[in-house]
């Protein structure tokens, strides 16, 4: 037979699509993530805010007494109230996401998560209350 | 009688015709009881035949038609077209693999992941047969049965935005199935899954957006699932550290 069949090879060209920077804006739970995200900053600078307390009472009365001005000042105290408000969105986050990690068993039996959510906050409150104790009794 | 209709945008791509893809129009009717792979199959027999998609089961069992609805991974033999009303209902491909054509995604990646986790019962040393069989009870059982029904339908893949970024991470499918056979008493295989899922682009990789799990159209919590990996094997990490002589598995 004279004619050939035209085979063609399969060659594949594939269509690679790319993630936009900004993939993250169309989407409720999205925004949410890099919120949650972003509020690990202010957990830096709330740990480093500290630590410059307790390295500014090393250095003495003085220091300690400037680094003390420096938190009544209109900036500090923003920034201060900001941290909190963001500490807290961290902290409750994670605490309701903590039953998806961790799965307990007692008995023989599941721990519900409800309860190991519960554990998270009582914990947290005991640790609290603790601190404020010790703070308020010097 | 004037039935009404709906309006479906479809991503098309055609390698050999076109060189980017594009939407298409068309124009189905929107019956009650028409799920978005009906709709499919509708064009694909009345409108043009040149469609192309994945799908078998039609009842959410085989994991093939799973495809980007409005921006949102779903088996599209699940989703209703009466809930998109009044429409267009936008259908492209699941989101983070490269297109072969038209609605039809290339999974050889995952197909290559999943393969490394060893997804199947790992034995030190198999039981003769005379032992009888490995027993398990209800309880041991319930420990990895949600992880058991994922069906492979790559949804999870198409929501991960780590994925997306970064398409060595391993993903949370291939993940979750390491944890079906790692929470199964029978298996002795976690060391081993370990040593893969603990490589730069293991469990590690994960940063818990969690949008795998809410779309898993089978409740497998691929996200959860990671996270108690995580958990697992940094203890395991700690304790081998602490206590190098105890050789656990
Ligand atoms: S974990 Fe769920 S979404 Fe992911 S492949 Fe399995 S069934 Fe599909
Ligand atoms: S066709 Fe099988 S899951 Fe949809």
């Amino acid at each position: 037979m004279s004619h050939r069949p035209r085979y063609r090879r399969y060659q594949p060209r594939l269509y690679q699509r790319r993630m936009p920077i900004f993939w993250w804006v169309h989407r409720a739970a999205h925004i949410r993530f890099i919120t949650r995200e972003l509020t690990s900053v202010f957990v830096a600078f709330g740990a480093l805010e500290l630590l410059f307390l307790v390295r500014a009472l090393g250095q003495g009365p003085a220091a300690y007494a400037a680094f003390l001005a420096w938190l009544q000042t209109p900036v500090a105290l923003i920034l201060n109230a900001v941290t909190v408000l963001m500490l807290l969105f961290h902290s409750l986050t994670w605490f309701n996401l903590a039953p998806r990690a961790l799965v307990l068993h007692a008995g023989g039996r599941r721990i519900p998560d409800a309860a190991v959510r519960g554990l998270n906050y009582a914990a947290w409150v005991v640790v609290s209350a603790g601190l404020a104790g010790l703070l308020l009794a010097t | 009688m004037t039935e009404e209709t709906i309006t479906l945008e479809i991503f098309r791509y055609r390698p050999e015709r076109e060189e980017a893809p594009a939407f298409q129009a068309y124009e189905v009717p929107c019956r009650k009881d028409w799920v978005i792979l009906d709709a499919l199959n509708y064009i694909k027999d009345e409108l043009d035949g040149s469609l192309s998609f994945r799908w078998s089961c039609r009842m959410g069992v085989c994991g093939s038609c799973g495809m980007m609805v409005n921006g949102t991974p779903v088996l599209t033999c699940g989703a209703f077209l009466s809930s998109y009303r009044p429409g267009p209902i936008r259908v492209e491909p699941l989101a983070n693999f490269p297109v072969v054509r038209d609605l039809v995604i290339l999974m050889t990646d995952f197909m290559e992941k999943l393969n490394r986790v060893h997804p199947w019962l790992i034995r030190h040393e198999e039981q003769p047969v005379s032992a009888g069989e490995y027993l398990q009870t209800p309880a041991q059982l319930a420990e990895y049965k949600p992880y058991s029904m994922c069906i492979n339908c790559l949804l999870c893949y198409a929501a991960c935005p780590v994925y997306g970024l970064e398409p060595t991470f391993i993903g949370p499918a291939a993940i979750a199935l390491a944890q079906r056979y790692n929470l199964d008493s029978r298996d002795e295989g976690f060391r081993q899954r370990t040593d893969v899922l603990s490589q730069d682009d293991g469990i590690w990789e994960c940063t818990f957006v969690g949008e795998c799990s809410t779309v898993c159209p089978k409740g497998v919590d691929p996200a959860g699932a990671i996270q108690r990996y995580k958990l697992t094997a940094a203890v395991a990490w700690w304790k081998h550290f602490l206590l190098p002589w105890q050789r656990g598995t």
